[in-house]
């Protein structure tokens, strides 16, 4: 049997995602032992004209050219993967999308924005049919390594259902309310390990909201400490603002 | 000779980002040559308006993966500046060691991943497996080493966690400083492979005069942190004249705004810093630009990827140091900080307007801040490195490509690629700042 044909693609993004998978180091070795990678634009010259088995589509699409080129990728691909936040939520690119198109345009270009035709800022599910998720920004590279392996084996991955808070109370950490701060760990999806919260920081929400946040008792928490709900808010908008996308 | 040559390198492949080379030659005369740069902008400035200018850096790292901590340790400085934080003795210790992490990561992934195979002949790192097993483990190894470090040190490399605003929300154990110390050390020997390996490489011969802008400062460190902004024509100016120096322009073809200081274009990154501190590097690292046969002032721009070898040499030694010194002073866990709701209370707001420059790998990075006297965004500027070389690559080109007219099509196109690639550019972030005059 022939190695799985992988490609990985680009939009409006910091290709940080692309450089988790080549900072895995040499197990990459081993992985390229059963996959044969034909384009990965960032670090190969390589290009390929046929079908993938596995395309990666990392960040989100924002002007009229992303759009016919994922749906050309769609096309060419068995498989497709959004990669990131950027691609599986619309990330920090999504922020745009609580200004007026004209305004953003504006502010950055002054009068020649016209030559910037740009969209409300989408998630990749949100033009075309994506396969595989892999949340974060960046990605965790031990669940890319995991989904890797579910697209191989052709079974599901199931992101975890449950909350940061449950990975992060595993991991003993204080909890960022005891200390007086917030965090968004109660209504967002775990399977980055509670990765900033490890490292003493509160969780921004990267990976985005679980599918049934618990909105009443993350309420509850607020109160309980005095936060005001519109701070909260703000801090939802860093990464989950295309959500309001997923409604229309 | 005449000939019609006509190169539409539609994408540049192994560099960040989307750009395109476009040459163009008529009867043997050089018609057209651009370097375009074709990304979709992502309005960073626009959406900061409105938040806290704590969060600046989280959301500033976002404009490249490459150099997350580069523009993040920038973004900290123009925010501390603003809101009037001076950071600790440990803090800016500990933010220079993470700097050398920056480059010692992004140099390398340049240097082995991405110019190497030029130098060998092949189109990617891939087929070097077979090839150069060695090589390929080595280059993937020290990778990982450095992702190790900052894994260690600020949690991640690609948007690291614990360095913020006032300081870091999490400090080194000592196992941890022990740890990063035998790993710098196995770096230690794998720099001294990679000079010998390097020193054996031919890079393209050819050379066009150029000015150079770098950081500059008056003590005896390699600036990458601090400094005044200098020129190997002579000047220096403070980081807050940075309008004076980029005099950013539009050129009518082209969608990134271009610089320019004392001549038609100016270069920045590893080559321009060595060229104005040569003389402050570590000895070792002056001992490896021996080997390598780099020479200040040196003019050929292929020899980049030499000066970030150097560097790496240099990062490498200096980290060690840093490291040592930490160990011996004791760290102070007393400094933690952790920028959130408490912004209201233990961290200062004001308004007020700041500037941080930072030698990042691609050279001089520049964030400019304004916020209000609740320390929310008003304005935000940033000036990208690429931004500062797009020009200056191009008038390469326009200077290379005669002298290389009678080679193939396909030699001239991998000449220009190799050129476009020694500057190591970042196009991804380049591109928040486009500005257009199309007629
Ligand atoms: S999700 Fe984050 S790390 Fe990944 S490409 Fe987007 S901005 Fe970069
Ligand atoms: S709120 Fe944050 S800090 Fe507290 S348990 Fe949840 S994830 Fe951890
Ligand atoms: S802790 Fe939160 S912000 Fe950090 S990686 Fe996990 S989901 Fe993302």
């Amino acid at each position: 049997m022939s190695k799985p044909k992988v490609a990985f693609f680009d939009f409006a993004c910091c290709e940080g995602c692309q450089l988790q998978v080549a900072n895995i180091g040499e197990p990459l070795l081993d992985v390229l032992d059963i996959v044969q990678v034909v384009e990965f634009r960032e670090v190969m010259s390589e290009k390929w004209d046929g079908e993938f088995d596995v395309a990666f589509v990392e960040g989100s699409i924002t002007d009229e050219h992303a759009v016919q080129r994922v749906k050309r990728i769609r096309e060419r691909s068995k498989i497709l993967v959004a990669l990131g936040s950027c691609a599986t939520i619309g990330g920090v690119n999504g922020m745009k999308n609580s200004f007026q198109l004209e305004e953003v345009g504006k502010y950055v270009y002054g009068e020649s924005y016209k030559f910037f035709p740009t969209i409300h800022t989408k998630a990749v599910h949100q033009v075309v049919k994506v396969d595989y998720f892999i949340n974060g920004c960046p990605i965790y590279q031990p669940e890319f390594l995991t989904v890797l392996k579910c697209i191989l084996q052709g079974i599901p991955y199931y992101v975890p259902e449950y909350p940061v808070c449950v990975e992060c109370k595993l991991n003993e950490n204080v909890c960022m309310y005891d200390r007086g701060l917030t965090c968004m760990g109660p209504v967002t999806k775990a399977g980055c390990n509670s990765w900033c919260i490890n490292n003493g920081n509160i969780c921004y929400g990267c990976r985005g909201l679980t599918i049934n946040p618990n909105t009443e008792g993350f309420k509850e928490v607020l109160k309980k400490y005095n936060i005001p709900e519109d701070f909260l808010m703000k801090k939802i908008e860093m990464y989950n603002k295309c959500k309001e996308l997923d409604k229309s | 000779m005449s000939q019609n040559i006509n190169i539409n390198v539609n994408y540049l492949t192994r560099v960040e980002g989307h750009g395109n080379i476009v040459v163009e030659v008529k009867d043997g005369k050089l018609e057209i040559c651009r370097l375009e740069i074709v990304e979709s902008p992502r309005f960073f400035e626009a959406f900061l308006r409105g938040r806290s200018i704590y969060e600046a850096p989280h959301i500033t790292s976002r404009i490249c993966g490459i150099c997350a901590c580069g523009h993040t340790l920038a973004s900290i400085q123009a925010a501390e500046d603003a809101l009037g934080i001076k950071p600790s003795e440990q803090t800016t210790l500990l933010r220079k060691l993470l700097l050398h992490y920056e480059h010692l990561d992004s140099h390398l992934l340049h240097i082995y991943l991405l110019v190497a195979p030029d130098l060998v002949g092949v189109p990617s790192f891939v087929p070097l497996i077979k090839t150069h097993p060695d090589v390929v483990r080595r280059a993937l190894k020290m990778k990982r080493l450095c992702n190790e470090l900052c894994d260690i040190l600020v949690g991640r490399h690609v948007h690291p966690i614990s360095t913020v605003v006032g300081g870091f929300t999490k400090l080194p154990r000592v196992n941890d400083l022990e740890e990063m110390h035998k790993r710098l050390l196995e770096l230690q020997k794998d720099m001294e492979a990679t000079v010998e390996l390097f020193s054996k490489l031919t890079f393209p011969d050819f050379e066009r005069d150029t000015e150079y802008v770098a950081l500059v400062n008056d003590g005896d460190e390699y600036p990458l942190l601090y400094g005044d902004i200098g020129s190997t024509d002579g000047y220096r100016v403070s980081k807050y004249e940075y309008k004076n120096v980029t005099n950013e322009f539009i050129v009518p073809y082209a969608t990134a705004k271009r610089t320019r200081w004392h001549r038609d274009s100016y270069a920045v990154g590893a080559l321009a810093r060595f060229n104005l501190n040569h003389e402050k590097l570590h000895p070792k690292a002056k001992q490896a630009a021996n080997v390598l046969n780099l020479k200040p002032k040196c003019i050929n721009p292929y020899f980049n990827t030499v000066a970030q070898i150097v560097e790496c040499v240099h990062c490498v030694e200096d980290a060690i140091r840093i490291v040592e010194t930490v160990w011996q002073n004791g760290i102070n866990y007393d400094e933690i900080v952790v920028p959130d709701i408490n912004e209201l209370g233990k961290l200062p707001q004001r308004a007020g307007e700041g500037v941080g420059a930072v030698e990042v790998p691609r050279g001089l990075l520049i964030h400019h801040y304004e916020c209000d006297e609740r320390g929310i965004f008003r304005n935000a500027n940033c000036v990208i490195p690429t931004n500062q070389n797009t020009h200056n690559i191009e008038l390469d080109m326009l200077k290379l490509v005669p002298e290389i007219i009678n080679k193939s099509q396909k030699e001239i196109t991998l000449a220009l690629e190799m050129l476009v690639r020694a500057y190591d550019p970042c196009i991804s972030c380049s591109v928040h700042m486009v500005e257009v005059n199309f007629k």
